[in-house]
């Protein structure tokens, strides 16, 4: 990597340092992260293909509440510096990927620190609110995300001064009943992810929609979008359904007046 | 009396693109409390003439916040609201304001949680991915694009929406607008769920079942054909394989049946299934999703091992 491509991936890690707690534009999302940082040092196929991999893992990965997911920034940004440093291009998908998972890990380590030691900035405000300094708890609030932004920035910026020599030939020494073992443990972890939405989402009403789902899926002529629109479509008859029909139940629509009157 | 002081399109579009940054100073002692205040300074500003009244608001807003930052739009929209009445001299006591505030955000991140997180993230990611994996730069664009033009809509949609609803969105929660739409998500969501992991969860038992020796004639005859091609009649050869493969004669003389062959005539992507239900479980009991992870690694690598994967 050239200095011009360091600088651009720090920035890019920058980026997805800050998306990883504000989750707005989602630049920590693996799938733009790998992609970005593909563009700015010349392996962009590599990139896309590594970040749709990685997506796919990361699907169910969400912060609910004060919960801390898995960092999708670190595994993203950490995992796409190694492929393009290993210059393996697409065939270092895999390996990439498994050295992706302990960096999520290091990284909720990471976030949590951080969280705990935003608690000091919040202080700060308090005692900026007293004197009503506006730009004071701006800046504040500025600074809390520029640290969050450090948080990737600073360890990108770390493994791109690892030389690449070290990186390729630690890659090379990992043997290949490992490297496809791990590709092999890959294909079963996007599971891990789909169970932890189906926890939060299902419910006796929604389940069978769950099967329907996987019977059809087995057409393999069906793209994505087709079942999509397939699912839109069921939502909306079931709703329309449930309108029609259950309504003059025991006042299942939650709204007494419409029951009364149903009733009636 | 004295003009009413209100807020313009222009301040109402800055608190939405300053809740862009909502979550930036997330801590855990009072969590988006920074990011809330931050949003709502051009409000502040521009309704608060005197230091005492701004200070109270500023601390006002310094409370315990949070929920799905998404939702926190429609949240803001009614505090902006109520805080407009406030600073025009109508009686709104801090325990409204609060009472908002944290009344809203628990059934709201209801609402954001499974919509966002758990439907239009995964799906977008999904149809990104699928593209991204051959490497179609569409990919990703596409998922960028989307989800944040649906994202920055909602906002400010629904900030525009709790604004001009002023506490009449309170009472609208309980009604059934929003269990429709969380209820259509999750059938989506359900929908969509499964047949990914259908798609996209692999796994491939590779030990061989039986081994069957097809019958004479049943096979294509490979080295009558590369005689023929020795022979010069090159064109020839090629145009009876491919017809004879066509034909649905079988390559080898052997055919081997893997035990995923035989899984696969039973369910296709059974053991997928099994493999999320187990996780589904395993999750209920409280192991952490690293736990997990981090065995499916050991037990890729055991059983390729071992030869069963």
């Amino acid at each position: 990597m050239n200095g011009l491509s360091i600088i651009l991936v720090i920035i890019v890690a920058f980026f997805a340092g800050m998306e990883g707690i504000l989750d707005e534009w989602q630049f920590h999302q693996p799938i733009v992260a790998c992609t970005l940082i593909g563009l700015v040092t010349g392996n962009l196929e590599a990139g896309i293909i590594l970040g749709g991999t990685l997506q796919l893992m990361a699907m169910g990965w969400a912060n609910i509440g004060a919960a801390v997911a898995p960092d999708a920034a670190l595994a993203s940004v950490a995992s796409a510096i190694i492929l393009v440093k290993g210059g393996q291009g697409v065939a270092g998908v895999s390996t990439a990927i498994a050295v992706a998972i302990p960096l999520a890990v290091a990284g909720l380590f990471l976030t949590m620190i951080c969280r705990t030691l935003a608690v000091g900035f919040v202080h700060a405000m308090d005692t900026a609110a007293k004197n009503a300094e506006f730009g004071k708890i701006e800046a504040l609030q500025i600074g809390a995300i520029c640290m969050q932004g450090l948080r990737i920035a600073i360890p990108a910026a770390a493994m791109c001064f690892v030389p690449a020599e070290a990186v390729s030939a630690a890659l090379n020494s990992m043997p290949a009943w490992l490297t496809d073992g791990m590709s092999i443990g890959g294909g079963m972890v996007v599971a891990v992810g789909y169970a932890m939405v189906i926890n939060m989402m299902a419910n006796k009403e929604v389940w069978p929609f769950l099967f329907i789902g996987f019977a059809v899926a087995a057409i393999s002529d069906l793209t994505l979008i087709a079942l999509g629109i397939l699912g839109v479509s069921m939502a909306f008859i079931y709703l329309n359904l449930a309108e029609q029909g259950g309504s003059g139940g025991s006042g299942g629509s939650g709204d007494p007046l419409g029951d009364i009157l149903n009733d009636y | 009396m004295a003009e009413k002081i209100a807020l313009s399109k222009n301040d109402r579009f800055s608190v939405c693109w300053r809740s862009t940054f909502l979550q930036g100073s997330w801590n855990y002692e009072r969590m988006q409390n920074g990011g809330y205040v931050y949003a709502m300074i051009p409000a502040i500003k521009k309704l608060y003439k005197n230091k005492e009244d701004q200070v109270a608001a500023l601390q006002r807003h310094l409370e315990f916040f949070n929920t799905q930052p998404f939702v926190a739009s429609p949240i803001i929209g009614v505090n902006l609201a109520l805080e407009e009445e406030r600073a025009n001299g109508a009686t709104v006591e801090d325990e409204a304001i609060q009472g908002v505030k944290v009344g809203m955000m628990g059934p709201l991140a209801g609402v954001g949680d499974p919509v966002f997180w758990f439907t239009v993230r995964p799906i977008l990611g999904a149809l990104g991915a699928g593209l991204a994996l051959s490497g179609n730069l569409l990919g990703p664009i596409l998922f960028f694009v989307l989800f944040n033009a649906i994202r920055f809509g909602f906002m400010w949609y629904t900030q525009e929406f709790g604004y001009t609803a002023g506490t009449a969105i309170t009472k609208d929660l309980s009604g059934g607008l929003l269990q429709k739409i969380t209820k259509g998500a999750s059938i989506l969501g359900m929908f969509v769920l499964g047949s990914l992991i259908q798609r996209w969860v692999s796994i491939n038992f590779v030990p061989v079942v039986s081994t069957i020796t097809n019958a004479e004639g049943s096979y294509i005859d490979w080295e009558a054909l590369g005689d023929m091609a020795q022979s010069g009649n090159f064109g020839q050869a090629m145009h009876d394989a491919i017809a004879q493969a066509n034909s649905g004669m079988y390559m080898d003389p052997t055919r081997v049946t893997t035990l995923q062959d035989n899984l696969n005539s039973l369910v296709p992507g059974l053991m997928p299934l099994l493999l999320t239900f187990l996780c589904m479980w395993l999750l209920k009991k409280k192991v952490s999703p690293i736990a997990i992870i981090l065995s499916l690694f050991v037990v890729g690598i055991i059983g390729h091992l071992i030869g069963l994967l």
